[in-house]
């Protein structure tokens, strides 16, 4: 074969998360992701885990509507996790997810301590890959964002669940925090098997021609690539506090900005407010990827993160 | 679970984008595989080029031919006030439909005759542009069809629905043309018997008319709005609620049977 003639480089783009491989790093951010509506889109196989929308141990209804509001460069959304339930999901739900060859990462919300037990303690027996725990949701009157935002709170509730879950668990954060990485600490010291970051930012916009907040919620999660500069320095903040594994989100668009996140420390990423934009964006992003990997020569996702100089 | 992808983004061609009344466009699109797959109620995720304005904008189906659909929307906010600027011949990036369009079933086929019955479509503002490819669908199933439009002050599409062979009714809050008041005042001053009501506007007229409609004992299909997010059924961002709790506007709707909505939410 002649000099140059390049080799089709045979890139290996799985990642370990607590122990799980997945077979790329790109998965679903929790709520923005439906089997059934994602399916009619694309091979749902491709990806590389699927986070589910927060779980709860009843059914929640979920905010009043308007719910979502464009911004610039993104969005806000006061979805408030509306869910069946994790009685429903069980039965519904999972055994759809079951059948697909990915990694299935449930989200579990709650309002109370026994809230979130319960959901755990209920997928005990299911087949799931791993927990993510979100204790970071900005649209909900209580619980949610108030286990996240201090550090006590953050490691009772995670050594509560480490009790209760068979799966490893991942702690989802939130942005709305001074430091963002003592709450990662917390959790990691309470034996989180990883920290995914970050949720959305509290924002708010107000519609001057109707003269009335956009939301009913009046405040929502920001979310979206006007995030992402926030989103890439937590993960890098993150990567330099804690060991355990993180996977990163907040705006990612491109194949590009997947390896940002890599470089920033992310070990996985979850592709959200894309996929709203354009429904086939996690595939298309997984291919921007191997074609930035292509460019560079990198062959592993370790390449990347290797890659970094951050003199 | 069996992978069935059967929706797509495309990239289409503009064929006309002309404003037919203050701040309302008509856009004629060039799509063979949407309008071949499509039914009245339906509605296309239109993507705006803006790099700061990512959100589709859910546009309803106004008419649909064998090669071509055509949209007809108002200039709302940014993204639809790019799309009035777009030119014949210009590529445009939209879904394939999406959503439950009219049910155009058997139940409304029979008549107290067994001939095909009169029904009525009932629209408001922006809600008249879905009513046109349905009364087409209607005429063609043999039904008669009364159209019942209401403006606030400029009408727009009526040439749409003079060229078909539908009885039209028009009103203006203003009184600037046809009837001075809403199609609600319209249908309480001249009740006229219908076997079927098909209706979409705003939410106080749906609610409004499924209330008329309860009393006459006759059955109601609306078609909601929701400021929608991804539309296409992953964010949870437009939910109505019915009287089996919440459903998604874009993906369980946006038609549904006047009855079954919570209009008191």
């Amino acid at each position: 074969m002649p000099e140059n003639k390049r080799h089709p480089y045979e890139q290996d783009l799985r990642v370990t998360i607590a122990g799980i491989t997945f077979k790329n790093p790109i998965t679903t951010a929790s709520g923005t992701f439906s089997a059934k509506e994602s399916g009619y889109f694309y091979d749902l196989n491709e990806l590389g885990a699927i986070i589910t929308k927060g779980v709860s141990s009843d059914s929640w209804e979920g905010n009043k509507t308007p719910r979502i509001a464009e911004t610039y460069g993104g969005m806000l959304n006061a979805v408030g996790l509306q869910n069946p339930g994790i009685d429903d999901f069980i039965a519904k739900e999972l055994p759809q997810l079951q059948k697909l060859d990915t990694k299935i990462i449930v989200n579990v919300a709650g309002k109370t301590l026994e809230d979130y037990y319960t959901v755990v303690e209920k997928l005990w027996h299911e087949k799931v890959d791993l927990l993510e725990i979100n204790i970071s949701c900005p649209n909900i009157k209580c619980g949610g964002i108030g286990f996240g935002t201090s550090p006590k709170m953050a490691a009772e509730i995670t050594k509560g669940i480490k009790k209760r879950a068979r799966q490893p668990i991942i702690i989802k954060l939130t942005p709305n925090v001074t430091d963002i990485t003592e709450i990662a600490k917390a959790v990691e010291t309470e034996g989180a098997d990883g920290v995914s970051l970050i949720n959305t930012l509290l924002g708010m916009k107000i519609d001057v021609h109707t003269r009335k907040p956009a939301l009913f919620n009046k405040t929502g999660g920001l979310s979206g690539p006007a995030i992402k500069p926030v989103s890439v320095r937590m993960v890098y903040q993150v990567r330099r506090a804690v060991c355990i594994p993180i996977i990163g989100l907040g705006g990612i668009m491109t194949g590009e900005d997947v390896a940002e996140f890599i470089m920033a420390g992310a070990d996985a990423v979850s592709i959200g407010t894309a996929a709203l934009i354009d429904p086939l964006a996690p595939i298309r992003i997984k291919n921007e990827l191997i074609a930035y990997m292509e460019r560079y020569h990198y062959k592993s996702i370790k390449e990347i993160r290797d890659g970094f100089i951050d003199l | 679970m069996v992978a069935i992808m059967i929706k797509k983004i495309l990239e289409e061609r503009i064929t006309s984008n002309q404003k037919i009344a203050e701040g309302i466009y008509r856009m004629t699109i060039y799509a063979p595989e949407i309008a071949q797959n499509c039914t009245p109620g339906q509605f296309v995720n239109l993507y705006p080029r803006g790099r700061h304005t990512l959100l589709p904008r859910p546009i309803s189906l106004c008419k649909i031919e064998e090669e071509h659909i055509t949209l007809v929307y108002g200039i709302v906010g940014q993204g639809t006030q790019e799309f009035s600027g777009y030119t014949q011949g210009q590529g445009i990036r939209i879904s394939t439909a999406q959503g439950n369009g009219f049910d155009l079933g058997p139940n409304i086929k029979k008549s107290e005759y067994g001939v095909a019955g009169q029904v009525t479509l009932v629209g408001g503002g922006l809600g008249v542009p879905p009513l046109v490819a349905l009364a087409e669908a209607l005429i063609k199933q043999g039904h008669r069809v009364r159209v019942i439009c209401g403006f606030r002050a400029e009408p727009f599409l009526i040439e749409a629905f003079t060229t078909l062979d539908v009885s039209l009714h028009v009103t203006t809050d203003s009184g600037d043309y046809g009837f001075k008041g809403t199609v609600m005042d319209y249908i309480r001053a001249y009740p006229l018997s219908s076997e079927y009501y098909f209706a979409c506007g705003p939410k106080p007229m749906l609610s409004e008319l499924t209330a008329y409609c309860r009393q006459k004992q006759v059955t109601l299909q609306v078609s909601m709005e929701e400021r929608m997010g991804c539309g296409y059924g992953a964010c949870l961002g437009c939910v109505c609620k019915t009287k089996d709790g919440n459903k998604k506007v874009c993906s369980d709707g946006p038609v549904f049977l006047g009855e079954e909505v919570d209009w008191h939410a």
